[in-house]
């Protein structure tokens, strides 16, 4: 129904208020606590809304600045990464790559979806918790395999056969916590590459076992490098919780590409309490991160990947302007390939969500067929037409983000600057180190 | 199926790089190899894929014989952290002492450490052997999901925490277990695999039936919310 004041609110009524502070969520939370006793679990990344891409604009060419013309003048998206150390860096052809999911946590198609619609475009995927499968290394020309703590499927014939290594030391939905796959998703595959019983809970765990520290990561790094030649770049990957320093870590422990998750990266099973109250914004942890690698004397040198909602060449532009060499996405990989699937309404309905709102990725139930184990469900999903919808998608970002970038008169997207920047909020202004729109005011610093 | 192994090859890391000594090893075919003045140094004989033979003589830094795959590797000497990390199969002995994460989630292979090993000796191992003739530290076994270990001496606190399907055999005192890991029967089919294990390590002078086994209660195997609290 539609109330008076132009909102539509099921169950409002004249004169009933509903409070700002319990909500209608709230409300279901609680009732749902004291229903069932234990923490919710769910997949994707923060719903909560927190200062984001949206709250920065470009500024574009006007009489101090000229504009580049439309799709007709040259504007470059290509990206090395891995130009620090490594003897074979990645040369990939946009900003834009695919991030660590797991089999396990995805089905088989949707790995090789993710695969196809990568390789169509020129850019990487990246295995996850759970080792490397054939679907996805043979339909990914470009493949970044996990080094987690977990170590599930950790095998060297892989690690050689990879195009680069990731050390994940964290994942922007949940800093300092492990990983979950609860048995309804331990199929006999999963099970035997992860050598654990069938239908058991997995928790991934949150610390390596070999290695605590900088100190340590080093010393890692070092042993990853001999034992494939020193050809594969090493890349590390940090939650965003204190990017200045993780960032100089990274740097200082001999990574090739430092990867940043904000706290909008999605995940496939944490407590919602982790991902909503764990973690820094996209958008404020990028400054502190290329800081850190200005002052050591390493941005563009060690590259710098971010990730955390990313959703649209706008992001990816404001991403680079503030200083990334590449952006990563997951979730909006997943939409493309068919994730939340309007046609799919009825069948949400039936397991008590809504096409748009279905989180329990964890419960392997997905009617898309993408977060399932279930055979019959993952043959749903078919991998060439999700591959095709993923390959348009990163098509629509990169043509999005060149769009942004010759308008701000760049011949190349990462030559976008905080200086094209504007902030609609003093809170962005703030966290992106930039001016407040119609200001020279940056709050925490004189100017820029 | 024995392996025709090239002549002795020396090699002195005084002289030349652990990165040019791994990359022989890596480019060779299999063969008898004899490494000196190791000096503590990391990642020495890391990524092996066919059947060599190495000594080291000496002490070693961390992850020596890391990801191993059918070679056998000795040190004569101690050894840092994370010996024979992730080793898929072969042989890694340590004549002296290990420190922590010995066989780090060795997926085969035996690791044979005749001193003692510090804490967390055979962390989230996936179906390696680990054996040792002294005694091992804290959380020796954290997160074992399968594979043995074995301790000839004593071992620390957390032994087995939430360990999965391995099995932890020891024949001195613990200082206490772990999260859902438990005593359990030694049954004559555990006698004898650990009698192999034994055998295999040079122990074979070990009586099994000394021993104890340790291994998961299975309770933590799928989420219950009196587990949580």
């Amino acid at each position: 129904m539609t109330a008076k004041n132009g909102t539509d609110r099921a169950g409002w009524r004249d004169g009933l208020r509903e409070s700002a502070t319990f909500d209608r969520p709230t409300i279901h939370e609680i009732r749902r606590a004291a229903r069932e006793g234990v923490y919710d679990i769910r997949g994707g990344g923060a719903k909560r809304r927190v200062p984001n891409f949206d709250d920065l604009l470009f500024l574009g060419a006007s009489v101090s600045r000229y504009p580049l013309e439309g799709y007709r003048e040259r504007c470059d998206t290509d990206v090395v990464l891995g130009t620090r150390f490594a003897k074979k860096p990645l040369h990939i052809d946009i900003p834009v790559t695919i991030a660590g999911m797991s089999f396990g946590a995805l089905s088989a198609p949707a790995k090789e979806a993710l695969g196809r619609g990568a390789t169509a475009m020129g850019t990487s995927t990246t295995t996850g918790d759970g080792g490397m499968t054939e679907e996805e290394r043979s339909h990914s020309n470009t493949l970044v395999y996990q080094l987690l703590p977990s170590r599930y499927g950790m095998n060297p014939d892989d690690l050689r056969r990879a195009d680069a290594i990731e050390v994940v030391v964290g994942q922007g939905a949940k800093p300092g916590g492990g990983g979950m796959l609860m048995g309804q998703k331990i199929s006999e595959r999963v099970a035997a590459m992860r050598d654990l019983p069938v239908g058991i809970d997995q928790r991934s765990a949150c610390r390596h076992p070999d290695w605590t520290g900088p100190d340590d990561l080093e010393i890692k790094i070092e042993e990853l490098r001999e034992i494939t030649d020193r050809e594969k770049p090493i890349f590390v990957k940090v939650g965003a919780s204190r990017p200045y320093y993780d960032v100089a870590l990274a740097v200082k422990s001999g990574a090739d590409v430092v990867v940043l998750d904000g706290m909008q990266g999605g995940t496939a099973a944490s407590q919602e309490v982790f991902i909503e109250h764990v973690g820094i914004p996209t958008l404020a942890a990028i400054p502190p991160a290329v800081q850190a690698l200005v002052e050591l004397g390493m941005h563009r040198k060690v590259q710098l990947i971010v990730s955390g909602g990313i959703r649209s060449g706008a992001d990816v532009a404001k991403a680079l302007a503030l200083g990334a060499d590449a952006v990563s996405i997951g979730v909006a990989a997943l939409i493309a390939i068919g994730d939340n699937d309007p046609t799919l309404e009825a069948e949400y309905e039936k397991i008590g969500s809504a096409a748009g709102f279905y989180d329990d990725w964890h419960e392997g139930r997905d009617p898309a067929g993408i977060f399932t184990q279930d055979e019959e469900l993952a043959a749903r999903l078919d991998p060439e037409l999700g591959g095709r919808q993923l390959a348009n998608y990163l098509r629509t970002l990169v043509q999005e983000t060149q769009t942004l970038a010759r308008a701000c008169g760049k011949s190349r997207v990462q030559n976008l600057e905080p200086e094209d920047l504007v902030a609609l909020t003093v809170e962005a202004a703030a966290m992106a180190r930039v001016p407040l729109a119609g200001t020279e005011w940056i709050p925490g610093q004189e100017r820029y | 199926m024995s392996v025709e192994l090239a002549a002795l090859r020396t090699v002195d890391l005084a002289d030349s790089g652990v990165s040019s000594l791994n990359g022989e090893l890596h480019a060779a075919p299999a063969g008898r190899w004899e490494v000196s003045n190791p000096a503590g140094r990391h990642a020495i004989a890391v990524g092996l894929t066919v059947p060599h033979e190495v000594v080291i003589e000496g002490h070693v830094g961390y992850y020596c014989a890391g990801m191993n795959q059918e070679a056998a590797v000795s040190v004569r000497g101690n050894c840092g952290v994370g010996v024979a990390e992730n080793m898929m199969s072969g042989t890694v002995r340590i004549e002296g002492d290990a420190s922590q994460a010995a066989g780090a989630s060795a997926h085969g292979g035996l690791i044979a450490i005749d001193g003692n090993a510090a804490a967390r000796c055979g962390i989230s191992l996936k179906g390696g052997d680990v054996v040792v003739r002294g005694s091992v530290g804290h959380a020796t076994g954290f997160m074992a999901q399968s594979g043995r270990i074995v301790v000839c001496g004593d071992a620390g606190e957390a032994l087995g925490d939430s360990i999965y399907e391995a099995r932890i055999y020891v024949r001195g005192d613990i200082g206490g277990l772990g999260a859902d890991c438990v005593a359990k029967e030694l049954r004559e089919e555990h006698r004898i695999e650990l009698g192999e294990l034994l055998e295999q390590a040079g122990l074979g002078d070990a009586d099994p039936r000394e021993f104890r086994r340790y291994g998961s209660a299975r309770r933590l195997y799928n989420f219950d919310v009196d587990d949580a609290v």
